[in-house]
């Protein structure tokens, strides 16, 4: 099944980036869509344990997480540009390095919230590791909205038990 | 409307390019630089590629449709890219011992 998949993802980009649709073109690009997903399916769908509807679940819920986090992008390039011309800035920044847990157990799910931080205003993440978060924040008002928000919507994402 | 369109997103992706550069240039140590370059980049570079895919809506077909899809696709990687490349950079500064600044306070916490 997981090589279906990688197939029909793959032979879908084929399409898109050829852009031709005679004969010769359909036929190249099947063939080597179907080598390619006979030899690498395992790399695209890591965890083997998953069930598809589990999966089909969690890119639903992470495309509905899209918009919000396409808010949190405009707010925070705002808040740069804002700090950026502002006078005074340092007056503004107080930065600070802090530390803190995850209740987010998958890995995928720890990708997505280390980016998410990233990309969020005020904040930047350092390191990961075994769960410790390690972000750089550029005042205590920052500071103090981790991991909150952010981190409810990803466990109710990926946070779903077995 | 469709020229309307494309000059306002290019010229808000122009403006946050050009505050982003004033914040790399104005903020006061590696680390705030990093906000700035990491956060701005992403945005801005949407917005300059939004608004090619909206001027191709002048003449609408398949060719024209399959490289708005490509732009929708660089568009996506540069969103899964630049957060990850900023957090290869400042890991590695952090890694080799960079000192926040802090506002003349005794920093609290670097190696």
């Amino acid at each position: 099944m997981q090589i279906f998949y990688t197939f029909i993802l793959l032979f879908s980009f084929w399409l898109l980036l050829s852009g031709k649709f005679d004969a010769f073109h359909l036929t190249l690009g099947l063939l080597s869509s179907l080598l390619v997903s006979f030899m690498s399916a395992d790399l695209l769908f890591h965890d083997q344990g998953k069930s598809d509807s589990r999966r089909c679940r969690e890119l639903w819920r992470f495309i509905l997480y899209l918009p919000w986090l396409c808010k949190e992008i405009i707010v925070s390039t705002v808040h740069v540009a804002y700090l950026a011309l502002h006078p005074g800035m340092r007056k503004l920044l107080e930065p600070q390095v802090i530390r803190f847990h995850t209740r987010i157990k998958s890995e995928i799910g720890q990708v997505v919230f280390a980016n998410s931080i990233t990309l969020t205003p005020g904040t930047i993440t350092i390191q990961v590791e075994d769960g410790e978060f390690i972000v750089h924040a550029l005042n205590s008002k920052f500071a103090e909205g981790l991991p909150g928000e952010m981190e409810e919507r990803l466990l109710r994402i990926f946070g779903e038990v077995e | 409307m469709i020229d309307f369109l494309v000059v306002v997103l290019f010229v808000i992706g122009l403006l946050s390019f050009f505050s982003t550069t004033i914040g790399i240039l104005r903020f006061p140590d590696f680390y705030s630089r990093m906000h700035a370059a990491g956060k701005g980049d992403v945005f801005s570079s949407v917005a300059l590629l939004l608004g090619l895919v909206v001027y191709h809506f002048h003449h609408p077909s398949l060719g024209g449709t399959l490289v708005a899809i490509k732009i929708l696709m660089i568009s996506l990687f540069i969103f899964l890219a630049s957060p990850t490349a900023t957090h290869a950079i400042i890991s590695a500064g952090f890694n080799s011992g960079v000192a926040p600044w802090t506002k003349g306070k005794s920093p609290e916490e670097h190696k």
